[in-house]
């Protein structure tokens, strides 16, 4: 399994990238191993307010659709379209097919997230 | 093998029509050329023997009950009789129209209304619709009466719906479409409803409780009758998803069980064939006291009249054009007339004996979750296999391929890892059974010692393994030049 | 044991004993006693087949079928014909006694069959994305509203009142329980009124439905509609009869973003009202909220090509309560004998049959208005089935018929009782000169 330090991590498998008061949230290599061929996403509409916790994105496999839930408040403002055409990204690189952007609303829900480290005695 | 896209060639044809007889007009002098066509729909065009022979190479690529054993786990792949083919094909039932005058269809209103009274008595409920076109339409249908009876009562805070974690995904989607909140019980570790769960569950907002008894494990519910007391006395009504009641003819109802509706499948219970996935039928019946919701219209008789009855004001409606998918009801009752009482229960006998012997022959190679007598199918799981040597469930379902068998239902019940749902049904031979009890074996013989041939199945069908996955994310759903 | 068991009375005993019990009964312990039925169950004792064969026919003979008498009855079923070779191929056992296409690799029959009968579907209807076919027109149209509402998350239907009267009573079923509502729009000289439209659409529409031909026969002016709908933001869903397609305009060049309709008319037989089916068709962009299974072209690891169930993660088994439907199984066997039908009658034959009707209907039109008998009552554009007033009361009427062998229209009034004495003819290619002109001089008389 892997893991970039720099990331924070949820124990529901998702990831999160902070670039300013913007999170790119994306799935671990572990999710995306467990799901299997990913074939679609489905994401919300640029401009949703969602809040942490809430149910967010749709992962499709041949046989299964996954939740993604949002890491952290906020609202929606990119949804990387290359996934659109491409969703294999996903498996192929887990780390750079962010899915969602979202411009914090609380950006100190950041610290509650988890570290590589935490992240990986979970999966254990 | 060609499309019969691929094989389409201008001016070919096969039909004939006697010409026109009456005085043609252009089509453009009788409706105004904005509302017509500039071309004709792109349909093929082939000869009548290249078109006989196109279906017939493609249904030689298909594997049906009469091709070889088929057990699949909840599907009830029984015996299609024959019989019932010759029956259903008499003029007077495929060439009457819906709509024609009562007196001129008394056959088929009499059909009906006696098939209504035989499904009652062998369910134990008091009248039944035959509306529904698939069993889950009657779920929907179910479902429906189950919020209007509350809201008859003006008892209108029953939002909620009791789905076993064991429940096939059309309970919860059902519940869902008639505008219910599903909530979940568990299975405990004998594979049965967690009555501590349920009870928890019970409370003035619960509307209703959908079981399949025999559940999906193929397991009794023991506890039933205590269920049925649980939710009626909470004021919720009892729903039996009787989808595979092949188990219980002739040897316990719905009915007796403390059920107030069920729904049945025709096309698996009571014999008429599965077509590659319809047209099915699926009847619901129900307790005196829920008749009345029944969807319209209903087949009543007065004197020796028989009549279609429309006149139900709390009716939920209708849920399908017509009465129902007719011709299924002609072979559903010509099944039931073929069996009589002792049939019927002989059919639970040897359906329930065939799965147990499966079960016990095969359980010292498969995994067997819940070693208990099971009904009508028995549930394995694969995971020694996938543990052990890496071959997954898919994989020996791909392998039995090889050996002219139709593959158990895999992956389903969802609360077993790697399932494999296996429903012999009663008409199979004891031959039948030991050999595919012995191709089972080497499955798992050959998992051990040569793994590869077994992930790397089917071996000898007309296609190998399809790409699933590119289907899904770039799907191609039509033909296009 | 009967014919349909498998097991000797030895080989019951022989398998108990194997696996270590003493009778059936002990199979059956888990089943408390007190729901154990005690007795035989009250239905008629089982029958041979001979006797069985016997029983049957003598109630089938109860029955008026349309051999023998000649059939004028439409209103969303009708008595088209089939090519004889239909009835053989249908009954070929491996598409007969399968059930769903769940392991490709020897279903390939069913799935090509579903691939190409999708294909022919959305060249009827010309819209890009068509399911593996529903149970019947009635029931897909309604979920063509429940769809258009999860779509545009809004929760009003707007349903022409010139669509088949089940249809719409269907649609009330499915709307009651979702908390949608849904009204209707009146009409005007038998098609859609544009005015009671623009009146009625807001926000708040989630969709629009028309049927065309609609209930009375009459071609409706989808185009505009479509506008309307459009401009509104509404999705539009066009409720069509499959062999009016091969001449008229197709739900999506007129702007649809959903086709349905029912299939009967496309070589399955009357059958008392079922099994039918019903078609779907969508826009690209609503392929993945379609409910209904599917099937879709990929290639096997040899590059063979084949065809799989596809986009699957919509369905029940997978979504469960979230699932774009509850619909599991399709109309598999009728959506097959539809795909022959196209397939025998093909691109001129279809063509033909639609060109006979419309001629035969017309001619059967003006030859009843010339009895002095019957007025018509639109002037609109028909195109297999027509409206006109009766002088005498329908009942009467069709009583009449039916001693001369004629099944009559459908009495209309039923559903439209403003409409006395309204008699809804349709008129197949199967109808004869003759017959028509015995049919005019009883009903003229």
């Amino acid at each position: 399994m892997k893991l970039l330090e720099e990331l924070k991590y949820v124990e529901t498998h998702e990831w999160v990238r902070v670039e300013g008061n913007k999170a790119y949230i994306g799935i671990t290599d572990y999710a995306q191993d467990k799901l299997g061929d990913v074939v679609y996403v489905e994401v919300p509409e640029i401009g949703t307010v969602v809040e942490a916790g809430d149910q967010f994105v749709v992962l499709e496999s041949v046989k299964a659709a996954s939740d993604v839930y949002a890491p952290i408040s906020g609202t929606v403002v990119e949804v990387n379209e290359e996934l659109e055409d491409n969703p294999a990204l996903i498996n192929e690189s887990p780390y750079d097919a962010w899915i969602v952007a979202i411009d914090m609303s609380m950006p100190t829900e950041v610290d509650d997230l988890l570290s590589a480290e935490e992240y990986k005695e979970l999966c254990e | 093998m060609q499309l019969i896209f691929e094989i389409s060639k201008k001016g070919r044809k096969a039909y004939s029509l006697p010409k026109c007889d009456v005085p043609e007009a252009p089509v453009d002098s009788l409706i105004d050329s904005k509302f017509l066509r500039k071309e004709s729909p792109d349909l093929p065009e082939v000869s009548e023997l290249d078109a006989v022979r196109h279906f017939t190479r493609m249904s030689q690529r298909n594997h049906g009950v009469n091709s070889g054993f088929y057990p699949l786990g909840s599907c009830t792949m029984k015996y299609n009789p024959k019989v019932n083919e010759a029956v259903a094909r008499f003029d007077g039932f495929t060439k009457i129209h819906p709509y024609q005058e009562e007196e001129t269809v008394q056959g088929a209103l009499k059909l009906m209304y006696e098939l209504d009274g035989m499904l009652s008595e062998i369910t134990g409920m008091d009248q039944f619709t035959l509306q529904p076109a698939a069993g889950a339409q009657g779920e929907l249908v179910g479902l429906m009466i189950i919020k209007d009876y509350h809201l008859n009562r003006k008892d209108e805070k029953r939002t909620k719906i009791i789905v076993p974690d064991s429940a096939h995904g059309t309970n919860p989607a059902s519940a869902a479409l008639a505008g219910f909140d599903v909530v979940e019980v568990k299975s405990n570790e004998k594979g049965l409803v967690d009555m501590e769960s349920l009870k928890s569950l019970m409370g003035d907002d619960i509307a209703g409780f959908m079981l399949t008894n025999p559940n999906t494990l193929g397991l009794f519910d023991e506890n039933i009758l205590q269920i049925s007391e649980m939710v009626h006395e909470a004021g919720g009504l009892m729903y039996y998803d009787g989808a595979n009641a092949n188990a219980i003819l002739g040897i316990s109802r719905p009915g007796d069980m403390g059920f107030d509706i069920v729904h049945l499948n025709l096309h698996k219970t009571f014999s008429t064939p599965h077509g590659g996935g319809g047209p099915g039928a699926g009847p619901v019946g129900v307790k005196k006291h829920l008749s009345e919701f029944l969807p319209v219209p209903v087949v009543s008789k007065m004197g020796d009249k028989y009549y279609l009855d429309y006149d139900r004001p709390l009716s939920i409606g209708k849920v399908k054009s017509a009465y129902g998918n007719f011709g299924v009801l002609v072979r559903a009752y010509a099944y039931i007339l073929s069996m009589g009482p002792e049939g019927l229960r002989e059919v639970a006998e040897n359906a329930v004996l065939n799965a147990n012997y499966i079960q016990n022959k095969l359980k010292d190679k498969y995994f067997l979750p819940i070693d208990t007598e099971c009904m009508h199918e028995c549930v394995f799981s694969g995971i020694w296999q996938k543990e052990k040597n890496g071959v997954t469930t898919l994989d020996i379902a791909k392998r039995l391929l090889d050996f002219g068998f139709h593959p158990p239902t895999i992956y389903f019940p969802l609360i077993v890892e790697e399932a494999m749902m296996i429903e012999p049904t009663e008409c199979e031979t004891k031959e039948t059974l030991d050999e595919f009890i012995s191709v089972m074996r080497q499955i798992a013989e050959e998992a051990e010692n040569n793994p590869e041939l077994v992930k790397s199945a089917p071996h000898t069908t007309v296609i190998s393994r399809l790409d699933e996955a590119t289907a899904a994310r770039k799907p191609i759903l039509r033909y296009t030049k | 044991m009967t014919r349909y068991i498998g097991n000797t009375n030895e080989d019951r005993e022989q398998m108990l004993r194997e696996i270590g019990y003493e009778n059936i009964s002990s199979l059956f312990k888990s089943v408390p006693d007190s729901v154990l039925l005690r007795k035989k169950l009250d239905i008629p004792e089982a029958l041979s087949e001979m006797e069985l064969v016997k029983s049957i026919k003598s109630t089938s003979k109860e029955n008026k079928n349309t051999d023998e008498y000649v059939c004028f009855l439409g209103a969303g079923a009708y008595d088209h014909y089939t090519p004889s070779p239909i009835d053989q191929l249908i009954l070929r056992q491996e598409f007969y006694t399968s059930y769903t296409p769940y392991q490709p690799e020897i279903s390939q029959g069913t799935l090509q069959a579903i691939f190409e009968y999708q294909t022919m579907i959305s060249e009827l209807t010309g819209l890009p994305v068509s399911n593996a076919s529903m149970y019947d027109g009635a029931s897909a149209l309604a979920e063509a509203a429940l769809m258009s509402c999860e779509t545009t998350k809004r929760k009003e239907v707007l349903i022409a009142s010139t669509v088949h009267p089940e249809s719409r009573q269907v649609l009330y079923t499915y709307a009651k329980y979702r908390n949608i509502t849904v009204k209707e729009l009146a009409y005007e000289n038998g098609q859609v009124s544009l005015d009671d439209l623009k009146s009625k659409i807001n926000k708040d529409t989630a969709a629009v439905i028309v049927q065309n031909p609609n209930f009375f026969g009459i071609i409706e002016d989808v185009e505009l509609i479509s506008e309307i709908a459009h401009e509104n933001k509404s999705l539009l869903t066009v409720s069509a009869d499959p062999i009016s397609l091969s001449i008229l305009k197709s739900p999506g060049e007129m702007g649809a973003d959903i086709a349905v309709g029912e299939g009967q008319s496309l070589g399955n037989p009357l059958n008392f009202g079922g099994p039918y089916l019903g078609f779907m068709a969508v826009t690209e962009k609503l392929m993945r909220k379609m409910p209904g299974r599917v099937v879709g072209q990929t290639t096997d690891k040899d590059g063979r090509r084949g065809f799989v169930l596809t986009l699957q993660t919509r369905e029940q088994h997978i979504r469960r309560e979230r699932a774009t439907s509850n619909i599991c199984t399709n109309q598999a066997l009728n959506a097959l004998q539809a795909t022959m039908y196209l397939t025998f009658m093909g691109k001129e034959g279809l063509r033909e049959v639609a060109e006979q009707c419309l001629n035969k209907s017309h001619y059967t039109y003006n030859e009843l208005i010339k009895t002095g008998k019957f007025r018509p009552l639109f002037t609109a554009p028909f195109f297999k089935e027509f409206v006109v007033i009766s002088e005498e009361p329908v009942s009467l009427l069709n009583e009449k018929l039916l001693k001369n062998n004629i099944i009559g229209g459908y009495k209309i009034e039923k559903d439209y009782p403003h409409l006395k004495n309204g008699y809804l003819i349709a008129v197949t290619e199967k109808r004869t000169r003759e017959e028509i002109d015995t049919f005019v001089r009883k009903a003229g008389e």
